[in-house]
């Protein structure tokens, strides 16, 4: 048996509004026009922060422990297997369970999404590591390059195309995934989804920004991608 | 993030799992919450998952099958896990609270929507990525193409198909704890609903719905490694 009511409008001013659409619950232009703010001002950018910090800081985990699976490759097995495991957990029940350690905010947010990209990131990178051909190995071998040479000029150029698709997925599932955080209190683009549940209007529009966010961050990685792989491009005419 | 194991954090969980197998009244009082009552929640998680899974399963497996074996679409079929990764859970159910109302008809059908893109694409690549020599060969012994469909092509796909159920059912696990808010029951209950259930209710249900996720993702995983024909199975690590 269910205890929960489902949520109300919770907009304020939504019943004391003039205009005919809203109090119908149409999709009504003119509200959103004067409501804008809604939806690019705070909400945005407190989404857009939360999705930064936790794919560049999960990246940066990533990366490191896919350097330590290239050096110790018994290590691969383990941490993909744990990584895993926190992709596993959704990430409403890791709010919650963090709570108790960190407490409501930003912070347990983000280390929740982070934990989310760790998987994606890190077998994209392993993966791409473990793609480079084997001939550009020797050719940098035979051309004496030190092994931090060979990964940082040889190795992780190569594997640029893998990295770069890791990066996408996992930042456009951590944009969806955002719109959770408001339930571990950092606000973003779900706390106003939420505000109200039920009308058009307003779940239409925060939708729709969570949504442009996906789309321009995954296009902008792709851009990066082509300006950092030149010779894909040439390889491809 | 070094967890001091301060005792106050160990009463929590603690308090946590004692209201998994112990009832209670609740936090407003006049209802019973916590042990038998969160078992029944578990079960309506598990009876709402699974049927949009099973839905999803039976529009999904058919429609990437073929579509893989004519190659047709594929376009389509790739993308579309793209597209689905991009519309966030909140905002879907959110979308079938405003414009189709509540209820369990509408949360199944929005968890199905959710669960449809993995299994498909997954599907249309695992035949697509069927060596072509094997199919070849299979013709020309003189296996209709629905026989090569069911006899070659499925089996090597099914370890990929399987891993697409697994990818679903995570998702539908995790999207099933938001069906409180389209008015259907489930463990997200005391999840969204703090004022009945209070911290203690709160906790315990995440960590029922990890618990299950985590049930869901072995077990399936196992299972596609059951099924895994032998010819295909890799040493570990590669």
């Amino acid at each position: 048996m269910s205890l929960v009511v489902a949520q109300g409008g919770f907009f304020r001013d939504r019943s004391s509004e003039q205009g005919s659409c809203v109090q119908n619950n149409g999709f009504c232009p003119g509200w959103i026009r004067d409501n804008l703010d809604r939806y690019v001002g705070q909400p945005l950018v407190e989404h857009l922060e939360l999705v930064l910090v936790s794919v560049t800081v999960g990246f940066a985990i990533a990366f490191g422990l896919a350097l330590l699976a290239r050096r110790r490759r018994w290590l691969y097995t383990p941490i993909s297997q744990v990584t895993g495991v926190l992709y596993t957990i959704p990430s409403l029940a890791a709010f919650f369970l963090l709570l108790p350690f960190t407490g409501r905010g930003f912070l347990t947010a983000v280390i929740a999404l982070t934990a989310y990209t760790l998987v994606i990131l890190f077998r994209n990178i392993t993966t791409g590591l473990a793609n480079v051909p084997v001939d550009a190995v020797d050719a940098g071998k035979g051309m004496g390059l030190t092994d931090r040479q060979l990964l940082w000029r040889v190795e992780l150029p190569l594997a640029v195309p893998e990295i770069m698709a890791g990066l996408r997925i996992a930042t456009t599932t951590t944009v969806g995934l955002a719109t959770l955080a408001f339930f571990a209190g950092a606000g973003g683009l779900g706390e106003t989804i939420y505000a109200d549940l039920r009308f058009k209007s307003n779940v239409v529009m925060a939708g729709l920004v969570a949504v442009l966010i996906a789309v321009v961050l995954d296009a902008l990685l792709l851009l990066i991608q082509r300006l950092a792989t030149p010779w894909a491009r040439a390889g491809a005419r | 993030m070094s967890p001091t194991l301060h005792p106050a954090l160990l009463g929590q969980f603690g308090d946590a799992i004692q209201f998994i197998f112990q009832e209670r009244e609740s936090t407003t009082g006049g209802a019973q919450i916590g042990g038998s009552q969160i078992w029944g929640l578990l079960l309506d998680h598990i009876w709402l998952s699974g049927v949009a899974l099973v839905i999803a399963c039976l529009i999904s497996i058919p429609l990437g099958l073929v579509l893989g074996h004519t190659g047709r679409f594929g376009f389509l079929a790739i993308n579309l896990s793209n597209v689905g990764r991009a519309v966030p859970t909140l905002a879907l159910v959110a979308f079938f609270v405003a414009f189709l109302g509540v209820g369990v008809l509408n949360v199944t059908v929005a968890l199905t929507l959710l669960a449809i893109p993995p299994i498909l694409t997954n599907t249309y690549v695992g035949v697509q990525q069927v060596d072509r020599e094997v199919v070849d060969a299979a013709e020309g012994q003189g296996l209709t193409g629905a026989q090569v469909l069911r006899g070659v092509e499925l089996p090597l796909a099914l370890p990929l198909i399987i891993d697409g159920v697994r990818i679903s059912t995570v998702n539908i696990i995790a999207t099933a704890a938001l069906a409180p808010l389209a008015g259907a029951s489930s463990l997200g209950d005391p999840i969204v609903s703090y004022g009945v259930y209070g911290d203690t209710g709160r906790l315990a249900g995440s960590i029922m719905v990890a618990l299950l996720a985590i049930a869901a993702d072995l077990g399936i995983g196992a299972l596609g490694r059951a099924v895994t024909p032998r010819g295909l199975r890799l040493a570990p690590n590669s």
